[in-house]
């Protein structure tokens, strides 16, 4: 049985004749435990499929069902403790007057846990942070060091499901590498099921299992990356996003 | 022919915790060739950029031997007669389009002006001339665009748009900073093969500042590796897959590749010494 799985998903924004059709008819199934990728160029509607799977996106219809269990117009508490996500911009995504330990500590205490000293110190550990980031502020970190402290934010309520919304386009190369590291560990650690939005595609083939290629809104193709990395594309969008990032 | 000599460029910003260096001892030439400057985030490349237009601010210090343009020295010059050097003779293009237009300003408006501040010519010959280099750039529509504010148009266009103006002087040199990292793969090449052909028919000399390092390694002739405000590297462009520096090495391998997949990323080991070897020079 698959871990999230998303059915014919319609994601639009406005209303009358200023409506955008942002998602259309979107379908398909990730397996527990698997990565999977979606990719296209900005506007295609790779994001928005994230948003409106947290509940960040208000107006969609469709099925979306996390664990075989059907996900309502309002979402339980529940379904925040199985998928959580981390944002593109990781300078961005953190309170500016927020330490990391308020940052986390907060993200502990809505979920209900207790022990939220030890937890803490824990979740720096996990993204290899270490206790002596934990009295830092935002700007006291750099763009790598920031993104740890949103993944082990979003690791905090020990998630099932990570949505990671372009977690390294606005990192540098080498950052880039430690970080993607990183998200291969904890998925190995955590048996965690990955979504990843990039437009890059060799982030994609090296992150995921398999992957589906956007355009305008739609699902064009949805392959599995020995078939990107053979190059054997069958839709022409595909193929030309393909030729583009060689 | 040399268009450009820069000779031992220095930036300092001096802070509350002593002075910071963010461009370290830089020397290098461009002729009429894409010349590439690849580096992460703080390696300075940006700075060397702007400094070769005097556009450090202060509390910013910048210093260099000489900064010749075809034998002219810049460093020399007065804030005035750099005006006459900036956007006419080497222009430059930044990274994100959207906070480089005039957001209350028509594009038309907009190339106009920057047109006629150069060139003493009417209304009517400047929007000709606008036309025509909206049309240059593969821009559709020339006439609905010259109407259109900023934020109607996309990342790829507005980017365009901002090439557009900066070659209506026909400088000698452009310099362009980032001027795709905010556009897609697919706009991406398309915007490289107008700035190509443009540079190309005109004999221009393109300074192309990058962390994109397959990008340069494409589209660049000569590669300026820097790190910590130093050169650490040149090479020739297509050579770059076998350039030398650890460091250099270490950015090619940290890049995850659709060809060779692996489990691991290798990840950068930064060696002090690197920060402290003096800058390779980017003479030729």
């Amino acid at each position: 049985m698959s871990m999230l799985s998303v059915e014919n998903l319609n994601v639009w924004f406005g209303h009358g004749r200023d409506r955008v059709d942002a998602v259309k008819d979107a379908t398909f199934a990730v397996a527990r435990g698997e990565s999977f990728g979606l990719v296209g160029e900005s506007g295609s509607g790779k994001s928005t499929i994230l948003r409106a799977i947290t509940g960040l996106a208000p107006d969609w219809s469709g099925n979306i069902t996390v664990d075989g269990k059907e996900i309502g117009k309002r979402r339980e508490k529940a379904f925040f403790k199985t998928v959580q996500m981390v944002f593109q911009d990781p300078y961005a995504s953190l309170h500016p007057r927020h330490s990391v330990d308020q940052v986390l500590g907060e993200t502990l205490y809505l979920h209900g846990f207790t022990d939220i000293d030890t937890r803490v110190v824990n979740l720096l550990d996990d993204v290899g942070l270490g206790a002596k980031f934990r009295f830092r502020y935002p700007h006291q970190l750099s763009g790598g060091q920031r993104q740890r402290v949103a993944i082990a934010r979003a690791l905090a309520p020990a998630p099932e499901i990570l949505l990671l919304d372009e977690p390294t386009s606005a990192l540098d190369v080498s950052v880039q590498a430690e970080i993607l590291n990183l998200l291969a560990d904890l998925r190995t650690e955590h048996g965690l099921t990955y979504v990843m939005v990039s437009h890059d595609l060799s982030v994609v083939g090296h992150m995921c299992d398999r992957l589906a290629v956007m355009k305008d809104g739609e699902i064009v193709e949805i392959m599995d990356v020995a078939t990107l990395r053979n190059m054997q594309a069958t839709h022409p969008y595909s193929q030309h996003l393909l030729q583009a990032s060689l | 022919m040399t268009l450009l000599d820069v000779e031992n460029l220095w930036v300092k910003f001096p802070s509350r915790h002593g002075v910071f260096v963010a461009v370290r001892g830089v020397s290098f030439t461009l002729g009429k060739e894409r010349l590439g400057i690849v580096g992460e985030s703080g390696s300075g490349k940006s700075l060397t950029g702007r400094s070769i237009l005097r556009l450090i601010r202060p509390p910013g210090i910048m210093t260099a031997d000489h900064i010749l343009l075809e034998g002219d020295d810049l460093m020399t010059k007065t804030e005035r007669d750099m005006r006459a050097v900036r956007g006419q003779r080497i222009s430059m293009v930044m990274q994100d389009p959207k906070f480089s237009l005039n957001p209350v300003m028509t594009i038309g408006a907009q190339i106009m002006e920057a047109y006629m501040l150069h060139n003493a010519v009417n209304k009517k010959a400047a929007y000709a001339k606008a036309i025509e280099m909206l049309e240059a750039v593969s821009i559709r529509a020339p006439e609905r665009v010259m109407r259109s504010y900023p934020h109607e148009m996309s990342g790829g266009m507005g980017q365009r748009i901002m090439i557009a103006m900066m070659l209506i002087p026909n400088p000698q040199i452009l310099i362009a900073d980032e001027p795709t990292s905010a556009l897609d793969v697919s706009v991406q090449r398309q915007v490289l093969d107008i700035m190509d052909t443009l540079v190309k028919d005109r004999g221009m000399g393109l300074i192309f500042i990058s962390h994109d390092l397959n990008l340069v390694a494409d589209f660049c002739d000569r590669v300026l590796i820097m790190y910590a405000g130093r050169i650490v590297e040149v090479c020739d462009a297509d050579k770059l897959r076998e350039a030398k520096h650890p460091y250099t090495r270490g950015l090619l391998n940290s890049l995850p590749r659709l060809d060779e997949p692996r489990a691991r990323l290798e990840v950068l080991q930064r060696d002090p010494a690197w920060s402290e070897a003096p800058s390779v020079s980017g003479r030729i």
